[in-house]
């Protein structure tokens, strides 16, 4: 008989209960629904048109020496299983070459002297990754927009593309950006971090560096820039690795 | 809260009332789902990088002054939320928990606190960010409003009297009797209601609406200073933390005094913005008022 008497402590851990999770599974199935979700997803055009509209050619902090992490975490790849590249890697990149290509007039086969005796660029940078975690580094390279320049883009290109040597998860790993932040001064192709040579863990021997947005942006080992005019119809055609495979937003800014 | 439907004569309480104007049960509501959703989608966020830190950098091989993790002791595993250098167990709860599928999983925060429920930090990022801008927005329109219709001036504005330490002292001594105004003056707020709403209107949220941008690579371009007024984009993650812990603060202890104000007529005034006045309790014999709460 007094078994059947709730007592109010259990009536409320029970209605708190039930409410969560009514209240999850809620917010669940409601993510399911496409035009909920595309609505939610509508905000990174947003967050493109504000940030674009208060800060288009902002620079990113730069900073000094003493502001650098000790440590700087590599993350994504650390590793590529290539035999191509391996062999490269192998022969410190000398034979190797970045292939500029696409929506271009002009492609363009630079190795890797050529695009270290280009004007140079170095910045201190803060990288931020979208797990939430911040290091600083610097990093040396050529500014991708007078590469685009001596390419020549052609008027239908809207995106760049940057192809990477690595799979990640057995995909292979690349990513894209517009022609606003390609020619924004501090998007450059980094060789060196921190005064030397790319690590492979960082991206040897080219990584793009795309200052104002998140470290998934900023592809490492690219082999081969592509001007595209649509995105559509490369790899999963959402312009990127994270952006395919796990509902990335393509605008990193934020 | 209205000023004028505050009634002129003088009432022992019983009649009902408007309080609150629709501006304020409007934005009361949206902005309660708003930050729960926040909450929640945030600490799935979280759960990507459970560590907390100070200064501008902070990542792995950088010491945390917060974290969340699990480890093995005496082939026991176990979960823990570490201050500083001070830990305690959380087995459970957070570090190492059961999920719904009654799997031991590693995570920071337990499913049935984070949305979505399965760790997926894109598709917390795709609801933490969008109902931020319901957030700011709301919030941006909501003080506006309450300036144009006088609602901070008359009900929040804290004055030169109320600041005093004997009177603020008055009012502690009077929650904590739990003795709370009848009849009109109960449509007053008293200064500690007061400090609570005015700090989480012009502290709190604004706080968090700042940090959040702070985060932002792209903000920080053309907003350096978003970031540099905390000391660096990771302190200004840990304010974000600290600022959504003292939220869930004010929810709780908001909550028990909706709970000891009367629950019913509290959540109805915030509802249809009628509120019945709170009658005067007469004090029996040999029983002090506060003890017939």
């Amino acid at each position: 008989m007094s078994r059947l008497i709730l007592s109010r402590r259990t009536l409320i851990r029970v209605g708190a209960a039930g409410a969560g999770s009514l209240l999850l599974s809620g917010c669940d199935r409601l993510f399911e629904n496409p035009a909920f979700r595309h609505t939610l997803e509508g905000a990174e055009d947003l967050h493109m048109a504000t940030q674009r509209a208060l800060g288009r050619n902002a620079l990113a902090r730069e900073f000094t020496e003493a502001d650098m992490s000790p440590v700087f975490r590599a993350n994504g790849s650390r590793e590529v299983a290539d035999p191509v590249y391996r062999r490269h890697l192998a022969q410190g990149f000398a034979q190797w070459a970045l292939r500029v290509e696409g929506l271009v007039e002009k492609p363009l086969t630079l190795p890797l002297d050529t695009l270290r005796s280009m004007p140079q660029r170095t910045q201190i940078t803060r990288h931020d990754c979208v797990e939430g975690w911040s290091a600083i580094g610097q990093w040396t390279g050529p500014r991708l927009g007078p590469l685009l320049d001596l390419a020549g883009l052609k008027p239908q290109a809207k995106y760049v593309v940057f192809h990477c040597a690595d799979l990640y998860h057995g995909r292979p790993y690349y990513e894209s950006i517009d022609l606003v932040d390609a020619f924004h001064p501090q998007t450059i192709l980094a060789w060196a971090m921190n005064g030397k040579p790319l690590e492979q863990a960082h991206g040897a021997p080219l990584r793009l560096r795309v200052e104002r947005q998140l470290g998934y942006k900023h592809a490492k080992f690219v082999t081969r820039i592509e001007a595209v005019a649509s995105l559509d119809g490369i790899y999963g055609g959402k312009g990127g690795y994270w952006e395919d495979n796990g509902a990335y937003a393509w605008y990193a800014g934020i | 809260m209205s000023g004028a439907a505050v009634p002129a004569v003088r009432s022992g309480g019983g009649e009902v009332v408007r309080r609150h104007r629709l501006s304020t049960r409007l934005w009361h509501w949206i902005n309660a789902g708003t930050l729960l959703v926040m909450l929640m989608s945030g600490l799935m966020i979280f759960n990507a990088h459970p560590r907390l830190y100070w200064g501008e950098y902070g990542a792995n091989y950088d010491a945390p002054w917060l974290k969340i993790s699990s480890a093995r002791a005496a082939g026991k595993e176990f979960g823990y939320l570490q201050i500083g250098n001070a830990r305690i167990e959380t087995t459970g709860v957070l570090g190492l928990w059961e999920d719904q599928d009654g799997r031991m999983q590693r995570r920071a925060v337990p499913y049935w606190a984070t949305i979505p429920s399965r760790y997926s930090l894109a598709g917390a990022r795709i609801w933490h960010l969008a109902f931020a801008w319901v957030l700011a927005v709301g919030l941006l329109l909501y003080l506006l409003w309450s300036l144009v219709n006088r609602h901070i001036q008359r009900d929040i504005h804290i004055t030169r009297a109320e600041w005093r330490p004997s009177h603020i002292w008055h009012d502690i001594e009077a929650h904590a009797r739990l003795r709370f105004p009848t009849g009109p003056a109960a449509l007053k707020y008293n200064v500690l209601q007061k400090l609570a709403y005015a700090g989480v209107l012009f502290g709190l949220l604004p706080l968090m609406i700042l940090t959040g941008l702070a985060m932002s690579p792209g903000t920080d371009a053309w907003f350096p200073l978003a970031a540099e007024v905390f000391g660096g984009r990771q302190s200004a993650r840990s304010v974000h933390f600290i600022c959504a812990f003292l939220l869930v603060l004010f929810f709780l202890v908001h909550m028990a005094m909706v709970v000891l104000a009367g629950p019913l007529n509290e959540v109805r005034s915030m509802i249809t913005g009628r509120y019945r006045l709170p009658a005067e309790k007469p004090a029996p014999a040999g029983q002090m008022p506060e003890q017939a709460v």
